[in-house]
Parts: C-alpha cells; sequence; structure tokens
C-alpha cells in the first residue's frame, strides 16, 4: 500500500501573480497540486472572486483538508465537496456549498444569495448575514442530512422549495463586538414551496412571511434535541454565548404536504 | 461578404443561458478618473461574459464642451458616414466634430465618429429633437449607428471581450466622474457592436445583467411615445423608459425605479394609506413600463445631477451588491463585491441592496437612497 505523505504545516498559496488575480483554473489546480503533495492546512491569500474554490476536493474524516479563505471567494465556493473544511475569513458571494456532498464551510462574514443550493450534506454555518434563497431545493437522504446556519437576517425566499434538511436562522446582531438581536431578520415567502426538511426560526414569524405550503409550530422536545448540537457547533466555531441564543424562543417551519403545487400542474390536488 | 457593425446580424435559434457583469462608480466630489479603474473592475468579473461584447459609459468627460450634445456613432464605412454628415448638418450646428481614436488590436472594426452639436436657441425642446435625430440616424441611414447622444458623456461599446474593448477605444484616455462598464454574454441575440451595452438615448445608460422578459409590452408602450425599438434587445427599452420617466414625465428617479420595479399588491396592501394609494396609482398608471424577468441593471445619467442608479428584479434573480468607499467618496455597484474590492482603497461598507429597491447616489449629493426599504418617495410627495 502507498502511504502518503502528511504534511501538518500550513501551505500557503497566493491567489494573485503580480497582482493579478490568477483564473480560478489555475487557483484550484494550484489546491489540487497541493493536496496531492499531501498537504492538509492549506491557506489562500488575496483572493479575488475566483469561482469553484475547493470544487470537488475529498477528504475522510480520519484524514482532513482545511482550507483558510483570505479575501472575496467567488461563486459557487465548495461546489460538489465532498468532506473538506473552508473557512472563509470574511465575506462569501452566491452559491456557496452549491451540491456540496460532506464537510463544512464557515463563513466568518456574509453569504449573497443561493447558498446552500441542491446542498445534499455537510454544514455550512454564516456568521452574518445572508441573501436570498438560501437552501434552494436542499435535499437530505438516510443520514445524509444537510445543515444551514445563519447567523443574522435571511432575505426573502429562506429555504425555497426545500426538500430536507436543516435550515436555521438567528437574527443575531454583530456590532463593535458586540451581539444582540435584529427586529426584523426574517423576510416575506419564507420557505415558499417547501416540501420536505425543516425550518428553525429564533423569533416569531408574522403569518404573511409564510410562503406556500407551509406550516408554522413551536418546538418539540425532539426539535430541541436536533437543534442544540447544532447550535452549540455555531456558538463554539464563533465564540458566542449559547445561552443567549437560548434567550428567544424558535419556531419550526414545516412543509404541509410533500407537493405544495399540486393544484397549479394537475386537475385534483393529491 | 461585407460585414455591417452598425446592422443586427440575422437571427439564429440558439439561447444561451448565463449572466452579465455589470460595475460602476461615482465619484462624490467631482474627481475626474480614467478608465483603468473601470477596465480593472471588469477584469474581475471576467467569467461573466463570452467576448460577444463589452461597453463603457464615462460622465463628466467633456468639460470645456459640457453644453454640446456629443453623437459618437459607429460607421460602417466613409459612405454612411458622408450620409450621416450631410442630414446632421441640415438639423443641427456641428461645432466640432473628430475621430474617436482607436487601437488596431480588433479587426475588422467600424469607424468611429464623435460630432459636438449644438440646436438653435430657438428651438422649444431640444432633447426631444436630439432624441428624433437619433432616431432617424438609426433606422433611416443605413451602416450607421448612435453609440450616444448625451452632454458630457460618451459610450464606447462593441462586439469582443470588455477588456479588448477598453484597449480598443484606449479608455485611459478618457477622464470622468462617472464610469460604467459591461461584459456580455448575450443569451437571446447574437453579439454584434450595436447590441452591446451600455444602451444609450441622450445622457441616460444603462448597462444590464439578465433578461427582460416584458419587452414586447415595453417596446410598445415606448412606441406611443415616438421611441423606435430597433435593436431588438431587450435593454434598449430600459434606456428609453428612465429617459420618458424621468425627463419627460418629470419623475424622480425614485419613482421611475418604483415604476420599473413596482412591489406586489400583496407588499402595497401592507403599506399605511398614503403609500398605497401612490403605489396603486403608479401600478395603475404605469403598468406597461414595468419590467418584468431577471435584471440587475445600472443606469447612469445627467440629470439633475449627474448620479448612478443600481437596481434588481424584485424577485432578486441576479446579483447586485454596493459599496462605500472608506472615504465615504465613492460608491461602486457590481456584480460581484470582488470587482468593488480589486479597486477599492479601503471600504467603509459593503451590502446588499433589497430587491427591487434602487441604490442612487448623486454628485454633490452622495448615496439618496441606500436600497434598504422601499418607502422613498420624495418627501413632498403626501398621498392622501
Amino acid at each position: 500500500m502507498l502511504e502518503t505523505k502528511k504534511i501538518s504545516d500550513w501551505h500557503t498559496i497566493n491567489a494573485r501573480k503580480d497582482k493579478t488575480p490568477l483564473s480560478y483554473k489555475k487557483l484550484n489546480s494550484l489546491i489540487k497540486e497541493s493536496v496531492n503533495n499531501g498537504h492538509k492546512l492549506i491557506k489562500l491569500l488575496d483572493v479575488c472572486g475566483q469561482r469553484f474554490i475547493g470544487a470537488g476536493l475529498e477528504c475522510s474524516e480520519k484524514d482532513p483538508i482545511e482550507l483558510e479563505i483570505h479575501g472575496v471567494p467567488g461563486n459557487d465556493l465548495g461546489i460538489f465537496m465532498d468532506g473538506p473544511k473552508i473557512i472563509v475569513k470574511g465575506n462569501a458571494e452566491d452559491q456557496i456549498g452549491n451540491t456540496m456532498n460532506s464537510g463544512t464551510i464557515i463563513v466568518e462574514g456574509d453569504c449573497r444569495d443561493v447558498a446552500g443550493l441542491s446542498m445534499r450534506g455537510g454544514k455550512i454555518f454564516v456568521k452574518g448575514n445572508a441573501g436570498y434563497r438560501i437552501g434552494i431545493h436542499m435535499k437530505e437522504y438516510q443520514d445524509q442530512i444537510p445543515i444551514i446556519v445563519i447567523g443574522g437576517k435571511a432575505k426573502e425566499f429562506f429555504g425555497e422549495y426545500m426538500a430536507g434538511g436543516i435550515l436555521i436562522a438567528l437574527g443575531l446582531k454583530y456590532e463593535n463586538s458586540k451581539i444582540s438581536n435584529f427586529e426584523n431578520f426574517i423576510s416575506p415567502n419564507l420557505a415558499s414551496g417547501i416540501h420536505g426538511g425543516k425550518i428553525y426560526i429564533r423569533g416569531e414569524v408574522p403569518e404573511n412571511y409564510l410562503g406556500i405550503g407551509t406550516v408554522k409550530n413551536t418546538l418539540s422536545e425532539e426539535d430541541h434535541q436536533i437543534l442544540q448540537p447544532i447550535i452549540k457547533e455555531y456558538c463554539e466555531i464563533f465564540n458566542i454565548n449559547q445561552e443567549f441564543i437560548w434567550e428567544k424562543s424558535f419556531y419550526k417551519i414545516i412543509p404541509g404536504s410533500h407537493r405544495p403545487y399540486a393544484a397549479y400542474y394537475t386537475a385534483k390536488p393529491i | 461578404m461585407k460585414i455591417s457593425f452598425a446592422n443586427m446580424p440575422e437571427r439564429k435559434d440558439d439561447k444561451i443561458f448565463d449572466a452579465c457583469g455589470i460595475a460602476g462608480f461615482l465619484n462624490i466630489d467631482g474627481k475626474l478618473e480614467s478608465g483603468v479603474k473601470v477596465k480593472r473592475m471588469m477584469s474581475v468579473l471576467k467569467d461573466r461574459e463570452n467576448g460577444l461584447g463589452g461597453g463603457y459609459a464615462v460622465y463628466g468627460v467633456w468639460p470645456n464642451l459640457q453644453d454640446l450634445y456629443c453623437i459618437q456613432l459607429l460607421l460602417d464605412d466613409l459612405i454612411a458616414k458622408n450620409n450621416v454628415e450631410e442630414y446632421l448638418k441640415t438639423v443641427v450646428d456641428i461645432i466640432k466634430d473628430e475621430k474617436c481614436p482607436v487601437s488596431n488590436n480588433i479587426s475588422p472594426a467600424p469607424i468611429i465618429w464623435r460630432y459636438f452639436i449644438d440646436v438653435s436657441p430657438k428651438m422649444s425642446n431640444p432633447d426631444d429633437f436630439i432624441v428624433d435625430v437619433v432616431m432617424y440616424i438609426n433606422s433611416e441611414i443605413n451602416g450607421a449607428f448612435c453609440l450616444s447622444s448625451g452632454k458630457n458623456m460618451v459610450v464606447f461599446k462593441g462586439n469582443g471581450w470588455s477588456a479588448d474593448i477598453a484597449d480598443f477605444y484606449q479608455i485611459e484616455r478618457y477622464k470622468g466622474y462617472l464610469w460604467l462598464g459591461h461584459s456580455r454574454f448575450p443569451t437571446n441575440t447574437p453579439g454584434w457592436w450595436g447590441g452591446a451595452h451600455p444602451f444609450n438615448i441622450l445622457d441616460y445608460s444603462v448597462v444590464h445583467n439578465g433578461e427582460i422578459t416584458s419587452y414586447g409590452t415595453n417596446k410598445r408602450y415606448l412606441e406611443m411615445w415616438g421611441y423606435k425599438c430597433r435593436l431588438l434587445t431587450d435593454t434598449e427599452v430600459v434606456a428609453y423608459l428612465f429617459d420618458l420617466l424621468t425627463r419627460k414625465h418629470r419623475l424622480s428617479k425614485l419613482m421611475a425605479c418604483n415604476i420599473v420595479a413596482p412591489p406586489y399588491y400583496d407588499e402595497i396592501t401592507r403599506m399605511t394609506n398614503g403609500y398605497q394609494n401612490i403605489f396603486k396609482l403608479l401600478r395603475v398608471n404605469y403598468g406597461s413600463a414595468m419590467l418584468n424577468g431577471p435584471f440587475s441593471i445600472l443606469v447612469g445619467c445627467n440629470r439633475p445631477v449627474p448620479s448612478i442608479i443600481g437596481l434588481t428584479d424584485r424577485k432578486k434573480l441576479r446579483p447586485l451588491i454596493a459599496g462605500l468607499s472608506e472615504d465615504q467618496n465613492i460608491v461602486y455597484i457590481s456584480s460581484e463585491e470582488s470587482a468593488i474590492k480589486h479597486v477599492a482603497n479601503g471600504i467603509e461598507r459593503i451590502w446588499e441592496p433589497t430587491a427591487g429597491v434602487p441604490v442612487i447616489a448623486e454628485l454633490g449629493k452622495g448615496i439618496i437612497s441606500v436600497g434598504n426599504q422601499r418607502n422613498l418617495l420624495p418627501m413632498n410627495f403626501q398621498g392622501s
């Protein structure tokens, strides 16, 4: 059996050459090369909009790979990723975790639209705010359950067409290293077209914000058991007092049926 | 076969779905900046284009000729140039004309020529007259196409990669306080010189990422007001709509944005009575001016003061990010945050505007709409 080299030091890749950002192809090939050389901790400096960072990167739980990103990673960060951990030391752009299978994406700033689209497994933790359509088409299968936690505000269509997994919005406001709660942090058309999975919102959800095919509930004991380890992980990652999170009660949004739009497409709803 | 730059090539049934890149900035204090910066912004958005169109608009570029209309033309040959010149001489005074200096990095390429023109002081509405002149040139003079027709501004655009178009027009030679840039990924119409962005009428220029599915409705509505939509390209209607709404109908830019991206009726029912009435009125009166389909646009204009507007569709189907520089003097708007951070020397804040709510910044005044909430009608406009 071939012995794989394991290098425990950080390997640094500069995403620019002579002040010009590298193309996404070049940057990704450098990452692949570094992984193939046995590096487990890879630091990307001065990233500027390069797409598909960490695309299809694989690793096992026993032999983890970690990518630390400085700068602004472009669209589709961690697309099809299977196992690694990506930490973004700032804001991310659109479509992070697109169809990712397993692993973790941590964003220490805000993320933009359509994060976690068609996600199949793994976790996304966003410290700050998120854009539109978070978790669209996310789905689960047996023990593959994708999880997205948005620390701050989430804009419209949160969990649109969601088919599985867990989506959480906390409404936390970070200002001058102080933490407080946003008054309004959730937007209309919440979970529009949801037909699987669960959404947990930390705070009251106005009835007219609920999208088509949704049901709002308070939390059961089982829900608490699902939530607790996730909240714990979020708080540990971003160094937040867990008690503060539990000061406000959560509401759960689940699908009212498996086919919320059945009446639109068939003569009789099923 | 002779190639025409001013005429759209025959359409093929080839739809591609992807995205364009847009970027722009305004120096609030009016400091003039060369085209290098906007070119650098566009360079980060390279994955959003496919080499079939790029373009730029610059404002504040002719400080010594700012009272004259600058008509910049794309010409197939000298015959077209002669025809345009003969026509212009009969209707306006040509104060100055010059060949736009271009590089030879794109070949074949059209002749680019610009005319600084004045209209008779007796003219009751010179702007309307210039619109008619532009419509006449575009529709009647073969081989000629009007790139831009505003005062103290000009548009550079063509078929190619946005970086090559910047080099072709040598945009580093020009200085302005407001720049718009566009890299095109054509979806419904072929890539050709006239179909590149920005689209312009007078000093209104629009760069657009997306698809205006209400094009037919908007086109028929605009035709009633004398606009000829000749390019079969959706973005054209946006430029004409902003001209119609803010210049002809004298509505504020905020009002115009609330017309092209109006609130949904269920959103209107949640508003206070006064606002409900205004928004219902706008929807009823200007239903045909509403833009449907996915879009994020940047609009540049000169009146009443030079301004930049950034706006997305109401469902937020295209990206738009705004940024304010550390010295609070430069407002950036772009498809991606990376394009802003690539050129900015320190950023005060970066934000994602709310869908359908405009970011508006004006020269000398700063940001007059942040784009957070749809409630910003002019203060003196009180609904009953």
